[in-house]
């Protein structure tokens, strides 16, 4: 018998690792025609032509090889101009921030970087489907904190508390959430912090939705006090810049870390893609009205389906940020799942079971407004006949 | 802070047939008081009128020429330009007409069915005009992209139907 029909070739770890339950409903979904769908996580609109152009020219002058393995010093000025000017954050270009292949591999790297086998890493429950696995892929036990929308899918201080044990690391945080929209400000930040520097934890702060936030000014976790030490900022231009498809994240920390992040970054990925990096560059320097114009937009998309998803009984709280919704759909009487996936055959309605993103997203969908309105207004037509025939 | 007055404003400006409904969920107003709104702002005669964009060029119907003139002319005292360009703006084939500044003065954009039409307009009303001194006609041979609208533009989504 060979070692392949064994299966004996396959890392017990990635044998063990689920697979996103996304996955199949995306299957599902991809097979059917007209479907209006509220499931993608990524902005409608295309890349900003300046950025484009930028990268373009780029490529015509013959930019085509690698840079140095931390990204374009240029990039990495302008980035830390950036992060102080918009969330006053000090960065060294020099040594504290690595461009990296999207906000995913800076989370990757930042765990490789830190975890043992074995020790544990704080995740909150419901989040981005990557957190758990990529800890799990990094040898980490993802501990995850169950949150509620009773207190609007918000972190509570102690749950912290509870959760940590001698072997606890790290603690991934993302502000804006996605899948809720929850946004963490001012008093519960610094009540955040004070746990985590009492247990002396790494914190991995993700936020690449940080640009897209409505109500408050935003507030990085490294600017809160005494955090800046001990925090992995991570970002990126997918979202708030519309650069998905390019693949263009960033890690900012202290330069012990980054250091080592770089040294596994240089070892595994080289660098990050160079006409991807001059379209960033471009979107820092110009982009601005190109942000706000887009923020504007997503946020008037997000009155609507709020208010709209609320007059058809499936409460939702406004979330302060990213471009998600996650009402509940307990008053149906139906699971995520069933919820979604008979909407998608009654309806052709694409939404995302909230349990997918963690069990306490259960009773929940996640409906992304990153969709024209046009489009919106049908969904919420369809979503509410589907609604009234349950 | 913009006021919910200048949101409704641009997204009128972008779609002037949106649904009230949707339109007062977007800026979270009661709809209402947003029709209220878009009837002050009407009366007002800050919404001037409400039109599609549309591209001629896919529909059969002959739809004439359009011309870009750029006028030199000398202002009046007490009036400046707006003597002359109220004589020319009065004209109903003259679609728009804007003051500049640079090597000429009045922008304007005429359509004709033809463009000895346009020819005769420009020779026997524009140019006659005492304070015109000058006159340079531009035909349009095709529209790319007009009020902000990409005529040949796709906008077809290009994402994945499901993404985390």
């Amino acid at each position: 018998m060979s070692r392949l029909e064994r299966k004996t070739y396959l890392s017990e770890k990635v044998e063990q690792l689920e697979p996103s339950g996304i996955r199949r409903f995306f299957d599902l979904a991809s097979s059917m025609e007209n479907v209006i769908s509220l499931g993608v996580g990524e902005p409608d609109f295309v890349t900003p032509w300046s950025f484009i152009e930028a990268s373009y020219h780029s490529l015509e002058q013959g930019y085509t090889a690698y840079t140095a393995n931390a990204g374009m010093i240029e990039l990495r000025h302008s980035i830390s101009q950036y992060l102080e000017e918009s969330y006053n954050v000090t960065y060294d270009p020099e040594n504290e921030i690595i461009v990296t292949v999207g906000a995913s591999q800076a989370i990757d790297l930042a765990l490789r970087a830190i975890v043992n086998p074995g020790e544990e890493v704080i995740v909150v429950d419901p989040s981005f489907v990557s957190y758990a696995p990529a800890v799990s892929l990094n040898g980490g036990v993802p501990i995850k904190i169950q949150t509620t929308a009773e207190f609007d899918f918000k972190l509570q201080p102690e749950q912290i508390e509870q959760a940590i044990t001698p072997r606890t690391k790290a603690i991934i945080l993302c502000s804006p959430n996605n899948p809720t929209g929850t946004v963490l400000e001012g008093e519960e930040l610094n009540q955040i912090a004070s746990v985590i520097e009492k247990h002396d934890l790494i914190v991995l702060s993700d936020e690449i939705y940080a640009e897209l936030t409505y109500e408050e000014e935003y507030t990085s976790f490294a600017s809160v006090e005494k955090m800046e030490e001990r925090t992995i900022l991570i970002s990126g231009f997918s979202k708030a810049f519309a650069m998905t498809g390019w693949r263009l994240g960033f890690a900012a920390g202290p330069p012990g870390i980054m250091e080592a992040m770089l040294k596994i970054h240089q070892y595994t990925m080289m660098c990050a893609p160079t006409m991807a990096q001059f379209a960033a560059l471009e979107a820092l320097k110009n982009g601005k009205k190109n942000v706000n114009d887009m923020k504007k937009s997503y946020e008037q998309r997000r009155n609507y389906v709020v208010n709209a998803l609320n007059e058809m009984g499936l409460t939702c709280s406004l979330p302060g940020g990213a471009f998600y919704v996650f009402p509940s759909i307990k008053r149906t009487g139906l699971s995520s799942g069933a919820f979604a996936e008979q909407l998608l055959q009654q309806e052709r309605v694409a939404v995302v079971p909230g349990d997918v993103f963690g069990e306490s997203g259960e009773g929940h969908i996640r409906c992304s407004y990153a969709t024209s309105i046009k489009q919106l207004e049908e969904a919420m037509l369809r979503i509410n006949r589907f609604v009234e025939s349950i | 802070m913009r006021t919910k007055q200048a949101e409704l404003l641009e997204i009128l400006e972008k779609n002037g047939r949106m649904d009230i409904k949707t339109i007062a969920k977007m800026i979270d107003m009661n709809e209402k008081e947003a029709q209220e709104v878009i009837e002050k702002l009407e009366k007002e005669k800050v919404i001037k009128g409400y039109s599609a964009i549309v591209d001629w060029a896919k529909v059969t119907e002959d739809r004439g020429v359009t011309a870009m003139i750029d006028v030199k002319v000398t202002p009046k005292r007490g009036v400046g330009f707006d003597n002359v360009a109220e004589r020319i703006y009065r004209f109903p084939e003259v679609k728009t007409v804007y003051l500049m500044s640079g090597t000429y003065d009045l922008s304007i954009l005429i359509e004709g069915k033809t463009m000895s039409e346009v020819g005769t307009f420009v020779s026997e009303k524009l140019s006659t005009i005492d304070s015109v001194l000058s006159t340079t006609t531009h035909f349009i041979l095709k529209k790319y992209k007009h009020d902000g609208v990409i005529f040949d533009g796709k906008d077809d989504d290009k994402r994945v139907v499901i993404s985390p």
